[in-house]
């Protein structure tokens, strides 16, 4: 693929995740250090800086690349600071690549992390009856594990999922886990233990369903010219070559967090294109399209297990095979390690829970240390494609894709 | 059972006080039919549409599941849960007319096991919760067949 829409991943870094409550800057700052430690560069090279916002820290969640700056030490890098919910993090890449691809800037680094409360997400303070999310939580109870069950409920029905099929997966995740260091959960489950752990919002159980958790993850990105320079003249190990950052299409006829209702379908039927069976699928697809690169390609996958269940959605959301099938390949150990496309190598949010701003940033480390062949312990054999793919609330798609 | 009853919400559904039978208050497109719900009051959803003119509509008052669910935890404010808290199932109801899917509670009483994707459900009013004397109040969803006595409005 040409030069022109690649860019080169130079580091990657991360603090480990877990349930602190310390600022959040703390977190991103520790990130930041490693990842210019990983791409030995210093913080004085950064020409720019993309924050991804927390929007449960106050105003220095808002500003988040301002607040890294700061907390680095003023250098007049020029900023960015952007919420996209669950896609705060590619959103942050996306526009740290934009300045790269323009010619903008040479290198960037991008920035995310977070401190998260206990519990459900709630929403934000404040008596607001013109906000859906606000409105959600108030007339209906709607938590996001309701919005994660109406799709796990939709499977059972549709496809035959099980009980044991959505546990199945946590045991995966928890097995891949087990040995990365920056994991929240490194424990092993089985079913067994999973069917027994509470139902939250039937049929899924508290094993099932993401934890909320403190954490940060950061890139340094560069043109292919720079990490030419920067490597006396070597190509870079690992290179983004696509980034998608997509909204659904009218209609999307699947009920989304945090909405009450669906868009309408009866002016204008869901087109005949691949954005007919959805906005989730349109996502990888735009990636994939942009890189010219396609699924039967990848060698692995960090999705957004938001729960167990909707980790077999994406199976086939990203391309891994067609509708219905996710069970059978999880069944038949393909997502496993070992397997032919293993998915959520790093354990997933299974094992993280999740950081919001950090998680997609997080996705995409994970992604890097795999195709340079650093994933100790739970490493792809000879990995060179991956893709990432989340959803925010609000219609935020994201899919980053890898390649070395 | 005395006291005011307020809807929750304003403007998002007709509570059935006229003798008339409650429905969702969505809004129809005079251009180009797109419904909604909660009713759009500015510009289309349709992104090949520019109407700015909508028709007030009442929703059709039946629909089948799409999807359903519980809440077995107590949601967080501003849900006002009653004390102690009493889980409560949702529901995903797919209007045929519309071709649009509503979510909402789903009357007390019933349970997951008593649901199924494809069932029939109607729209019934019923109290979200009841605070100093004044029972404000929400659609719910109430499966058609096997309607518990005594559920919903």
């Amino acid at each position: 693929m040409a030069d022109d829409k690649r860019v080169a991943v130079l580091g990657a870094g991360m603090h480990e995740w877990g349930k602190w409550g310390r600022p959040f800057v703390e977190y991103g700052l520790a990130a930041a250090r490693d990842a210019l430690d990983d791409a030995g560069l210093t913080w004085r090279d950064m020409q720019f800086v993309s924050g991804a916002d927390t929007i449960r820290n106050g105003y220095p969640g808002f500003v988040s690349g301002a607040t890294f700056a700061q907390a680095l030490g003023w250098t007049g890098a020029r900023v960015s600071s952007v919420y996209a919910a669950c896609a705060s993090g590619a959103v942050a890449i996306a526009n740290a690549r934009a300045q790269i691809l323009a010619g903008l800037c040479d290198v960037a680094l991008v920035v995310g992390a977070d401190t998260t409360p206990k519990g459900f997400f709630a929403p934000v303070g404040g008596d607001r009856k013109d906000d859906p999310d606000w409105l959600r939580f108030h007339l209906m109870g709607a938590t996001n594990p309701t919005y994660f069950a109406l799709y796990a409920r939709r499977r059972m029905d549709r496809f035959g999922a099980t009980e044991e099929d959505f546990a199945q997966v946590k045991v995966k995740n928890a097995r891949h886990g087990l040995a990365n260091k920056y994991a929240r959960y490194r424990k092993e489950v089985t079913v067994d233990e999973v069917l027994a752990s509470p139902m939250v919002a039937d049929p899924l159980r508290l094993l099932e369903i993401c934890a909320t958790s403190d954490g940060g993850a950061a890139l340094v990105l560069s043109s292919m010219d720079f990490a030419r320079r920067h490597s006396g003249g070597a190509a870079p190990l690992v290179t983004i070559d696509a980034v998608s950052t997509v909204t659904p299409s009218f209609p999307n006829t699947v009920i989304e967090m945090p909405n009450f209702a669906t868009d309408s379908a009866a002016a204008m039927s869901p087109s005949g294109d691949a954005t007919a069976s959805g906005f989730r699928p349109s996502i990888a697809s735009a990636a994939y399209a942009e890189a010219g690169i396609g699924p039967e390609e990848v060698n692995l996958a960090e999705v957004y297990d938001l729960s167990s269940a909707l980790e077999l959605d994406w199976y086939e959301d990203i391309g891994l095979c067609g509708e219905g099938e996710a069970e059978k390949l999880l069944r038949d150990g393909v997502t496993s390690l070992g397997g032919r496309v293993p998915v959520n190598p790093s354990g997933g949010l299974s094992c993280f829970g999740e950081a919001i701003p950090a998680q997609a940033i997080a996705q995409v480390c994970e992604c890097v240390w795999q195709l340079r062949g650093d994933a100790n312990g739970h490493q792809v054999e000879d990995a060179r494609v991956a893709v990432t793919a989340n959803q925010g609330l609000f219609g935020h798609g994201s899919s980053v894709l890898l390649s070395r | 059972m005395a006291g005011t009853r307020m809807p929750a919400v304003e403007g998002w559904f007709t509570t059935g006080e006229d003798g008339r039978s409650p429905a969702l208050l969505g809004s129809c497109c005079e251009a180009c039919g797109t419904f909604a719900f909660p009713a759009e009051k500015s510009y289309c959803k349709n992104p090949d549409c520019s109407s700015t003119s909508f028709e007030s509509v009442e929703l059709s008052r039946r629909g089948r599941i799409w999807s359903y669910t519980d809440a077995r935890y107590q949601p967080p404010p501003p849900y006002v849960a009653a004390d102690p808290y009493v889980p409560f199932c949702l529901a995903a109801v797919e209007l045929a007319d519309e071709k649009l899917v509503v979510m909402g509670q789903v009357v007390p009483g019933i349970a997951v096991d008593d649901l199924s994707v494809g069932d029939e459900v109607e729209l019934v009013i019923d109290t979200l919760y009841s605070e100093e004397g004044c029972d404000y109040l929400v659609w719910k969803w109430r499966p058609v067949v096997g309607v518990p006595a005594g559920s919903g409005d």
